[in-house]
């Protein structure tokens, strides 16, 4: 099945459609949400001196769609906090969608290098086989033993200073074992079929073989792995930052959960400071499981409810 | 060899290299990061002279930093090895190992239930959504949803409607303020009390991956030929349902060992937010203050939990999937 078949053919599929929808309108949401805004990343109101620009927090503690006003060289200037101010009179609607920037961002670079080692490590180990496969395989289960939580965080807590890129290379890097070792099984099952022997007759080099040959025949599968790397390097760097090893400077969902449980926002009752960014990084991921559920059903005909 | 014996063996090799690995990362890491950790750490003892005097020569011995790093290597798995984790620096002058100890019953006493209770109620569920189709269509997003949120989002949330709304149960602690921990009804009680919205936590995000699971196996179970082989013969539908749930079971048990990896990680921000005295907020401590021996005495402790627990899934495998008892000729799984 080509690249555009199996689309045309998902879209069909009503779970592939809700799951598109669900991580469309995320992605929008992160993308023109700050946009809709006048505070910074932080939540602050930015007032520009000249050159210099001031972070100036706004009324604390405010429930969502509250309306404040801002003191600035300019008079004052009405604003409409969406989602409310944290304890520190931070605007939440302002970090919620900058930090879900920041989330699909650890998602796609995290989540696009654990599938390529994956894919690199899997194809080498099943193709290759005897002892390379051997060594490649030993170091993939003592990977897969290890929680990758317990070893991004021996990592991260001896860095001075994260940011996200680092965050992102981390999560990559320790979360590619299991895609390791479902993709060698799947080249595996390939290697031996007659048009990769006729390839290696024609005197293919290995490295060609197993990218023109053997991948594309399981592309629709590494876009399904992609789908759940991404989810899973969301999930984990949301729990990094929450328990304090996330970016040093700046503010994603794991920081804003990290800071509205340290400062007591649920005894405070300040709903919409701790609920959110949970909510939409479960929403966004539930999104992804639909997608890839449907995905399943159009490759694999067998559980397809019809 | 007998199936079983080489299936352990070969597990028991890889939980070996693992200890290895995790071991020898926790010597390199300190070593291989740009920064000084110690100079960190010694500069928060500026106020404590004395403390500080102490934890020098401290650290010299159990660094060995004058000496070669092989030796170095040596002396540190000679230090684990004897249970010495160094001494934390929050909760100076207490040894780490102690710490550890103190807060490990906690976390077992969360976990294992969690596991268990999710594993049974998720599959028992899961199979229910796998064979009728309209009861599915309502379960199905719950479960995705649940295994979508963040464990220690979860736990906000339960805590938002049952402490903040409702009031029901305690939002911080694994016991009163007032009451010592000793085996009497009135501490369990208490005890018990402050267990369950960790608890629920852990265990519901748990559920929805476990059903999820446990959905998919069935579908695809049922349009296998052996089960529509027992159709044609008449069989009853409890008959059907017994024979692929069976084989539904086993990648169940395998998944174990790997959500067990996410259920640690989860059980650690879950902590945090209860205030639950268990590794999970320990480390936490740890991390806000920079307290590396505990931040590396707890990544030991868990890795080793897990090892232990995987062995244990290894051996409950061996026992209930036949193709292991009478052959292991396959690697793995």
């Amino acid at each position: 099945m080509s690249m555009r078949e199996t689309f045309r053919i998902a879209l069909k599929n009503p779970k592939f459609k809700i799951g598109i929808t669900i991580v469309f309108i995320m992605a929008l949401i992160a993308l023109v949400g700050p946009l809709l805004t006048p505070f910074d990343n932080m939540g602050y109101y930015p007032i520009k001196f000249g050159n210099t620009t001031f972070s100036k927090p706004t009324t604390p503690s405010l429930p969502p769609m509250s309306k404040d006003v801002v003191y600035g060289p300019e008079g004052i200037v009405n604003v409409t906090h969406y989602l409310g101010t944290d304890s520190f009179g931070r605007d939440i609607y302002a970090q919620l969608t900058y930090g879900m920037r920041s989330s699909f961002l650890v998602g796609i670079t995290a989540g696009g290098l654990a599938t390529i080692l994956g894919l690199l490590i899997g194809f080498i180990a099943g193709y290759k086989g005897g002892w390379t496969d051997e060594i490649l395989m030993m170091i993939t289960n003592i990977m897969l033993v290890i929680p990758t939580m317990a070893l991004l965080i021996i990592i991260a807590a001896y860095l001075p200073y994260r940011g996200v890129a680092i965050e992102s290379i981390i999560i990559g890097l320790t979360a590619w074992p299991w895609t390791a070792r479902a993709v060698r099984a799947q080249t595996l099952s390939l290697k031996n079929r007659e048009f990769v022997h006729l390839a290696r007759l024609s005197g293919l080099s290995d490295f060609k073989i197993i990218f023109t040959q053997i991948m594309p025949n399981i592309i629709s599968y590494v876009f399904m792995v992609f789908i759940l790397q991404f989810g899973g390097a969301i999930l984990a760097a949301v729990g990094l930052d929450f328990i304090g090893l996330g970016p040093t400077k700046g503010m994603s969902l794991g920081i804003m959960l990290q800071q509205a449980v340290l400062w007591n926002a649920i005894t405070l009752g300040y709903w919409w400071w701790a609920i959110p960014p949970g909510l939409v990084i479960a929403i966004l991921i539930t999104g992804l499981y639909f997608i890839n559920t449907g995905l399943d059903e159009v490759f694999n005909p067998r559980l397809r409810r019809e | 060899m007998s199936g079983i014996k080489r299936y352990l063996l070969r597990k028991t090799i890889i939980y070996i290299l693992t200890f290895f690995f995790a071991v020898t990362i926790d010597f390199i890491i300190p070593r291989a990061m740009p920064g000084d950790p110690i100079a960190v750490l010694l500069s928060r003892f500026a106020t404590l002279p004395e403390a500080a005097k102490y934890l020098h020569s401290y650290f010299m011995q159990a660094f060995g930093l004058n000496k070669p790093l092989w030796e170095q290597y040596l002396s540190f798995w000679n230090a684990v090895l004897h249970g010495d984790l160094g001494v934390s620096i929050y909760y100076y002058p207490k040894p780490v190992a102690e710490i550890l100890k103190e807060a490990l019953p906690y976390d077992i006493a969360l976990l294992f239930p969690a596991l268990v209770a999710s594993w049974f109620v998720g599959n028992w569920l899961g199979a229910l959504a796998g064979k009728n189709r309209k009861l599915d269509t309502y379960l199905m997003p719950v479960f995705y949803f649940l295994q979508a949120s963040p464990y220690f989002w979860l736990a906000i949330l339960l805590s938002y409607v049952f402490t903040f709304k409702l009031g029901w149960f305690p939002i911080s602690g694994a016991y009163s303020y007032g009451i010592i921990p000793s085996l009497s009804w009135e501490f369990i009680k208490d005890y018990l009390y402050h267990w369950i919205l960790p608890f629920l936590s852990l265990f519901m995000v748990q559920l929805g991956g476990w059903a999820i699971g446990m959905r998919n196996m069935i579908i695809y179970e049922i349009e296998a030929d052996y089960v529509r082989y027992l159709e044609a013969l008449g069989a009853s539908e409890k008959t059907l349902m017994k024979h692929a749930f069976k084989n539904a079971m086993l990648p169940q048990v395998t998944g174990l060992a790997i959500q067990l990896g996410l259920l640690v990680a989860g059980n650690v921000t879950v902590q945090i937010v209860f205030s639950y005295p268990g590794i999970g907020y320990v480390l936490m401590q740890g991390i806000m203050n920079q307290d590396y021996f505990l931040i590396q005495g707890a990544f030991l402790v868990i890795i080793l939990t897990v090892l232990v627990a995987n062995f244990v899934i290894d051996l409950l495998y061996a026992l209930i999937d036949p193709r292991v008892r009478t052959s292991y000729t396959e690697e793995g799984t």
